[in-house]
């Protein structure tokens, strides 16, 4: 018999050979804490994101557009559900969680920093910002830990119906009048280059992706999905007859992708430090919202204590 | 058991509780409920369920719940409890019918 192994040679065995690390298993403190920030990240992200869309459901051009808007808003608050349960399984809190949120300790996707200023921008940020959300998913589906990988799964079969919704309004504003036409052609001149940006800093630059690659938390790289996200979605807008927003996109026969412009990265780096259009509002109504139901806990529990 | 010695004599097996048992097969995989057993506690299920339902190597890791723990929804209340939702198609992708050019999405 071999020598018995130790719990980090058991935990690298693991990962060398591609199987999941389970919520028992023993695992690196880093490993660990670097989950918590990511899952609790992909988290805030799902909640926050309930906002912008959220605030065009009274405003959506019919009933079924709203309908459709309701259930895709809150598919968003399932997905935070899950990522938060999975997160947990890992010995944080919720509310160590949301008090990190609250307090800008925790960050969450700066693309909903962005105002959502007409109903093209519903459907940009369907086509977009869900697609972008899309490709980043299907690749954590093969993320080393168990309960994060299974979020995804769950998470990405639920995800299709987002984007087609988006580009569904995208295909009739396109196929309208020329006030229309304009509209769709102004969101995705301002949703284009967020969405970029929400695969995060080139790998060279990106603080957590070395090691995060190493323990295959993440399985591709910013740069490698970024590219992916382009490659599909280029010719989406050419269907759209939208012109994206950049004088150096252009197919590269010899790479086989699109080349693109460079992001503007000191506007990421405003936007993720707090600086964006929007952030004060999306924390503040958050705090808003969970002191507005504050009143619903306590019931819930003083319910629960005096049937026990 | 030999056939001479009747069972539930001595041991009446209605006083051991029952367990729910939950087998994953494989790394990365969900725990999925195969049966239940019969125990004296939750220690003695989890080697019953082993010997039981993991004797070809179908799990890597058993999990043992209290029946008893378990709360369930009443198939009888099905309707009200799960509507509405079959009357929401725009959950669900196939209700968006996209040009065939970018169908792929
Ligand atoms: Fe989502
Ligand atoms: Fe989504």
């Amino acid at each position: 018999m071999s020598p018995a192994l130790s719990h980090e040679e058991i935990f690298a065995g693991r990962i060398a050979a591609d199987e999941r690390i389970e919520p028992k298993d023993w695992m690196p403190e880093g490993y660990r804490r670097n989950l918590i920030r990511q899952i609790s990240q992909h988290a805030h992200s799902e909640v926050i994101g309930m906002q912008p869309e959220g605030a065009w459901i009274t405003r959506a051009p019919s009933l079924k557009r709203k309908t459709v808007l309701l259930a895709k808003v809150q598919d968003e608050g399932g997905h935070g559900l899950y990522l938060y349960s999975a997160a947990e399984t890992l010995g944080t809190s919720r509310e160590e969680m949301i008090q990190a949120l609250q307090s800008g300790r925790a960050k969450y996707a700066s693309i909903f920093n962005y105002p959502c200023m007409s109903w093209g921008d519903v459907g940009a940020i369907g086509w977009l910002v869900d697609g972008a959300a899309i490709v980043n998913q299907i690749s954590l589906q093969q993320t080393s830990y168990g309960p994060y990988a299974r979020a995804m799964v769950r998470i990405c079969k639920e995800e299709s119906f987002h984007q087609r919704q988006g580009y569904d309004i995208m295909l009739n504003l396109c196929r309208g009048s020329g006030e229309q036409i304009a509209m769709a052609q102004d969101a995705l001149d301002r949703w284009w280059w967020p969405s970029l940006m929400m695969f995060g800093p080139h790998d060279a630059e990106s603080a957590h992706s070395s090691r995060s690659m190493a323990w295959k938390i993440k399985r591709q790289s910013n740069d490698e999905l970024r590219q992916k996200f382009v490659d599909q979605t280029v010719p989406q807008a050419e269907f759209l007859g939208l012109r994206i927003p950049d004088p150096k996109l252009q197919w590269n026969e010899e790479r086989g992708h699109y080349d693109f412009g460079e992001i503007d990265w000191e506007e990421f780096a405003r936007v993720v430090a707090g600086d964006g259009p929007c952030n004060a509002e999306r924390i503040d109504h958050h705090v808003r919202a969970h002191e507005d139901g504050a009143w619903v806990r306590k019931a819930m529990l003083a319910y629960e204590e005096r049937h026990r | 058991m030999s056939a001479n010695q009747p069972s539930g004599q001595q041991m009446p097996r209605h006083h051991m509780p029952l367990f729910e048992v939950f087998v994953r097969s494989k790394r990365g995989l969900d725990h999925t409920h195969v049966g239940s057993v019969h125990a004296e506690d939750a220690e003695q299920a989890l080697e019953y369920a082993r010997d039981v339902y993991t004797r070809r190597s179908e799990g890597i890791s058993v999990w043992v719940v209290r029946s008893s723990d378990i709360v369930a929804s009443q198939e009888s209340d099905q309707h009200c409890f799960f509507d509405p939702n079959d009357d929401k198609p725009y959950r669900h992708a196939a209700f968006y019918q996209l040009p065939d050019e970018v169908d792929n999405m």
